[in-house]
């Protein structure tokens, strides 16, 4: 809501400035977004005649114009405007006016001609976006007047950002009414005088709806120049509320709308057929609207029809055939009032929102219409003539909004607000809110009136009663803390743990969006189908992501494009899937890593990453909860076949995969280098096993190292946990500490050389029970394996 | 013997020990000096063995004189043992001087995301008010992101949050307050919780992210007020810019809170004064909050005369903006190492 402050103080006029009035609404819940000037600044310009007018002698599309500006002199101006001519009077900038952009008005030469200063366009002035040639003023303009003062420029344009429950400010009026209980001032509406009858024209009217449209008026007026010049000053608070003169009779429902926040519509009446009806959409109906848009009604909109046709949609737009004209003598006005859940959401299936469908669906006072009408009905008549005929107006008590006393209770309020305010000051709040309370022990009756239809419950009495008091004035309490120990369990490894691990680990943490090209995610999960949005921003954000690789992928190549040349990325969120017809929302940890293993090394031969080293960081990770964890050879689509890792718990649990981007992606996606990528399952790495201690060997630790020779195809993993099962409790680890091929062993097979430390925890081990143990280690290998020894 | 002769020529020995001490350069040439006078066969043994050959009156004069030469000849030899020592330590010691200056061996550390360093402030901070996390999906249902948060179908607070659908009851969450309803289904008062988390609106310019994060907060129990809602979020802004910013909360609507309030920070960035950032006016909006509203709680059976309780939601990206100066909401999921690397 954008209004003239101007305007407003002609209701309510209270002793405090702009600032002071817009700190005022602000703090009390209607937020002022902006306050500026209603006309930028510019000086030295009058209201001045064109007293003659000749073409230029030498530039066939100007004109050397004498202009009376008030003063003995007369002044010559030449002008550029198609639209001048004698008689008119316009905004004369004389010599030493300064143009708003600083643009400043001096005596000059053109082509030839002397002239004395500049005839004004409304643009030229910033009162407006566009226009068509001079602005015209109206000819009982004083002659000589600043423009400035003529046209109360002096004036700020406030505007406040309602939020949804604050209908009732929608209008001058609504403002005014918060201005002067803020103000303990009064509010002085404007005299709204009736209209004498002078027509006998009538319009039928019937609502087929009255749960839709409780209330409905409709009056004749004859003979309207619908299209008459609307007055200056009606045009100056439109354009300060962000309007656009359209026509004196639309004008003026636009006016009354923001005056009094009553929507009304005006018909031309000879294009009625028959009766009014206010009734649902039939099947297959269309309309033509004012904004030269068809739309196909669908059955639940309410109209406003004649006997053959819906005319306009009911609370939000007209309809363009029966729209006011040029042609336009005789038309119907509308006021009605439409219960708010009848075009709630309307106007948005259709892709429309009007002032009109703004206010209705947030609701408009429902005792408003014949006052509105009235002041509509004067307006016409004394801007674009006619003669009012009766309001025929068709009302449903029945289904009118219902004023039923609200309780408030004193208990409540202190409850809620943590202070009990003195009983003098709530009905003093409420009686400033126009409300009507009664009090008993308990606290009070409350009526609200008319205009604030948005108090249905106490919460929305106490909310006012806290408003008006000020939140500002409202007490701070530090909460009481009852001592309960949180819930601390060691079972439990936090996401924060995770994350630093790897950010200890040279990882950056990123973010990326939860949804995703399709065509990206199809590539990294060609088997899983996403979620698609119905209504995305762009069709690379469309599908919820099915892997967290792709967006890693992304800003990968975002940093490798920005000349970095190592990338470590991770990120944790959710990646959605359908698995048996149930929608998933699993929650990961995913990871991206290419470049070199370290940032410098000056000391150190550098390498580019490899899977040993994603590995290493995932046992880090997997380390934080005590988990032994088995990484098995497995395949991804999006991952190389040879270096792919399912990673499983000891009981077969699935944890997550690990492995290098497949270099068939690798290539598609442009990137040149390894990349390695892992992705965990939040909730499996996020449990800990609690330690459990165990006792410690007295006895001395022996160590015996193995190479054996095995094929290729025999996981280094398999031999040592052969190697544990063979040696039974003697053994305390075993480490792989070479694996060799090339020259010695043949090719397809590997040495893989193995330390075992061995230990009892009951007595020192003796050289032959050693012996035993490798002999017993060694025929199991060679049986399971076809191990042999290397010499 | 003529002692005096005798006497003579320990000291022409001694003198030429010491000379041959002073020679030796290295640890090596002094054990062979002290070898060639104090082993079995050195000259000083020699000398102590010639002893007997004198008359018992003779002898411990005799005796004394040699041991004194021993004597001196060992404080010398040892004093040349430490000062080579010394040397070779000095020399050691020169030759693995190393440059302190270079880089340490090849290890850099990462870092978190702005917005999880927000996060976890906020987390912590409220933690220490008793104040747990929750978490809920990003996917929801129309009950729990509107419905029960008093916001019907076609009400006029569903234009403020541009959904992104799936379909006509699913959707991706518009705010965080969806698990405040979750929690409440399946827990009892009181109730304490902050639920952070991704959040989407369709909307997408300079200053609008389809995806950004929040945290919502509640707390119900008997007696929780406006007061205590305007006490915590007074503290917790306090906490959170560590200043002493001037907070007020002003009137605003929210469908699933009544009172509700927008709370303003003095601007950060100014102090106040009025700049670009809060739109010259000295104030920033952080916050949104206000009592629960009747109907929430009647959406998940709790009783509206019993309990009582407050929420509040904040933008975490807004927070981080202002606390670290960042300049541009797209940062954000840039994911520019230049960016990220700002953060560790």
């Amino acid at each position: 809501m954008q209004f003239s402050e101007a305007w407003l103080r002609e209701w309510v006029n209270p002793p405090v400035d702009s600032q002071q009035l817009v700190h005022q609404l602000t703090m009390a819940g209607l937020e002022v977004d902006s306050i500026e000037p209603a006309a930028p600044m510019f000086s030295s310009v009058v209201v001045g005649e064109v007293i003659d007018c000749q073409p230029h002698p030498d530039a066939d599309r100007l004109s050397v114009c004498q202009v009376s500006v008030g003063t003995d002199t007369v002044l010559q101006i030449v002008c550029g405007a198609n639209n001048v001519k004698t008689g008119i009077r316009v905004p004369a900038a004389i010599e030493g006016a300064v143009l708003p952009g600083d643009f400043k008005i001096k005596a000059t030469r053109l082509r030839g001609v002397q002239s004395a200063g500049m005839l004004c366009a409304a643009t030229e002035l910033g009162l407006a976006e566009q226009s068509d040639g001079l602005m015209i003023l109206p000819a009982d303009a004083t002659i000589g007047e600043d423009i400035r003062k003529y046209l109360q420029l002096e004036d700020t344009i406030i505007e406040v950002d309602l939020t949804p429950n604050r209908a009732d400010c929608l209008s001058i009026r609504g403002i005014a009414r918060e201005a002067a209980l803020l103000n303990d001032n009064t509010c002085q509406q404007p005299e709204f005088p009736v209209t004498a009858i002078a027509s006998e024209r009538t319009q039928e009217i019937s609502v087929d709806q009255p749960a839709a449209c409780p209330r409905y008026l409709g009056r004749v007026i004859e003979n309207v120049k619908a299209f008459a010049e609307t007055p200056l000053w009606m045009q100056e608070r439109l354009r300060r509320s962000g309007l656009r003169s359209l026509g004196a009779v639309i004008d003026i429902t636009n006016y009354v709308l923001l005056e009094l926040g009553q929507p009304l519509h005006a018909f031309d009446l000879d294009k009625i057929t028959g009766s009014i009806h206010v009734r649902y959409v039939q099947t297959g109906e269309k309309l033509l609207l004012l904004n030269e848009q068809e739309i196909t009604l669908s059955d639940n909109t309410l109209v406003i029809a004649d006997d053959e046709k819906p005319l306009a949609l009911a609370g939000i737009m007209g309809g363009a055939e029966s729209a006011v004209s040029e042609d336009t003598v005789d038309l119907l006005l509308e006021c009605a009032f439409f219960s708010p859940t009848a075009i709630m959401g309307k106007a948005r299936n259709y892709g429309l929102h009007t002032d009109s469908s703004h206010r209705f669906e947030r609701g408009v006072d429902p005792e408003l219409q014949e006052q509105a009408i009235e002041r509509a009905t004067q307006l016409i008549v004394s801007i674009a003539g006619g003669q009012a005929g009766s309001i025929v107006e068709v009302t449903s008590t029945d289904d009118l909004p219902a004023y039923q006393g609200i309780v408030l209770r004193r208990q409540k309020l202190s409850q809620v607000l943590g202070q009990q305010l003195p009983d003098e000051m709530v009905t003093g709040i409420l009686n400033g809110l126009g409300m009507t309370s009664s009090m008993d022990s308990t606290g009070w009756l409350v009526t609200s009136p008319s205009f604030r239809f948005d108090i249905a419950i106490e919460a929305d009495l106490i909310e006012e009663v806290a408003r008006i008091h000020g939140y500002d004035q409202l007490p701070r309490r530090q909460m009481f803390m009852p001592v309960a120990l949180s819930d601390e369990s060691e079972t439990r490894v936090t996401i924060d743990r995770i994350k630093d691990i790897l950010v200890d680990r040279d990882y950056h943490e990123a973010i990326t969006f939860s949804f995703g090209d399709n065509e990206s995610l199809l590539k990294f999960e060609p088997e899983l189908k996403g979620l698609a949005l119905k209504n995305p921003i762009s069709s690379e954000l469309s599908t919820m992501r099915t892997s967290l690789w792709p967006g890693l992928i992304q800003a990968l190549q975002y940093n490798l494009n920005r000349q970095q040349e190592r990338v470590r990325l991770f990120e944790s969120g959710l990646k959605f899937f359908t698995q048996d017809g149930q929608l998933q929302q699993l929650n990961v940890l995913a990871g991206a890593i290419t470049g070199s293993m370290y940032p410098y090394a000056w000391c150190e031969k550098n390498r580019v990453v490899d899977f040993f080293d994603i590995k290493a960081d995932l046992e880090a990770v997997l380390g934080a909860g005590r988990h032994q964890m088995r990484f098995i050879a497995g395949s991804h689509p999006a991952l190389h076949p040879g270096q792919t890792a399912m990673i499983e718990m000891v009981d077969g649990t699935s944890v997550g995969i690990a492995g290098m981007l497949h270099p068939e992606l690798e290539e598609q996606l442009g990137l040149a280098g390894n990349v390695f990528l892992f992705e965990l399952q939040l909730t499996q790495i996020l449990q800990r096993n609690v330690p459990e201690f165990a006792v410690l060997s007295k006895f001395p630790m022996l160590r015996r190292d193995l190479a054996v020779i095995v094929k290729n195809s025999i996981p280094a993993e398999s031999l040592v946990n052969a190697i544990q099962k063979s040696a039974g409790n003697m053994i305390n680890n075993v480490t792989i500490f070479d694996v060799y091929h090339g020259k010695g062993v043949e090719s397809g097979y590997k040495s893989v050389a193995l330390a075992l430390i061995l230990q009892d925890k009951l007595k020192t081990l003796a050289e032959t029970e050693i012996d035993t143990i490798v002999s017993r280690v060694l025929a199991d290998l060679s049986q399971q394996f076809d191990a042999r020894l290397r010499n | 013997m003529n002692t005096d002769l005798a006497n003579e020529s320990l000291e022409t020995m001694l003198a030429e020990a010491l000379k041959k001490i002073t020679a030796a350069d290295n640890q090596q040439m002094l054990d062979q000096v002290r070898v060639d006078y104090l082993g079995k066969k050195g000259l000083f043994t020699q000398q102590m063995k010639q002893l007997s050959t004198l008359s018992a009156e003779q002898r411990p004069a005799a005796g004394q004189l040699i041991n004194q030469a021993k004597s001196q000849f060992q404080t010398m030899l040892e004093t040349r043992k430490e000062l080579l020592h010394q040397q070779v330590m000095t020399e050691r010691l020169a030759a693995e001087a190393i440059d302190v200056t270079l880089p340490s061996r090849c290890h850099s550390r990462g870092g978190l995301h702005p917005v999880t360093h927000t996060l976890r402030r906020i987390q912590s901070i409220l933690a220490s008010a008793g104040f747990n996390v929750e978490e809920g999906p990003e996917i929801e249902d129309d009950f729990h992101n509107f419905e029960a948060l008093n916001i019907p179908d076609h009400h006029p607070a569903r234009a403020m949050h541009d959904t992104f659908y799936f379909d006509e009851h699913t959707l991706l969450r518009t705010h965080t307050s969806p698990v405040q309803v979750r929690v409440m289904e399946n827990q009892k008062p009181p109730l304490r919780v902050i639920a952070p988390g991704r959040v989407f609106r369709c909307d997408s310019d300079l200053t609008h992210s389809p995806m950004f994060h929040q945290v919502e907060g509640f707390m119900v129990d008997e007696d929780v007020s406006f007061a205590d809602l305007k006490g915590l979020l007074y503290d917790f802004l306090r906490t959170f810019f560590e200043r002493d910013v001037d907070v007020r909360f002003r009137p605003s609507y929210f469908p699933f809170t009544e009172p509700s309030a927008e709370v303003d920070i003095e601007c950060v960035i100014c102090n106040g004064e009025g700049c670009r950032v809060c739109s010259h006016t000295g104030w920033l909006e952080v916050l949104g909050c206000g009592m629960i509203h009747p109907h929430v709680f009647q959406s998940v059976n709790i009783d509206a005369d019993q309990f009582s309780g407050f929420a509040f939601g904040m933008g975490v990206e807004r927070l981080a903006m202002l606390r670290y100066g960042i300049n541009d909401l797209r940062l954000f999921f840039e994911n520019d190492l230049r960016f990220l690397s700002q953060f560790n």
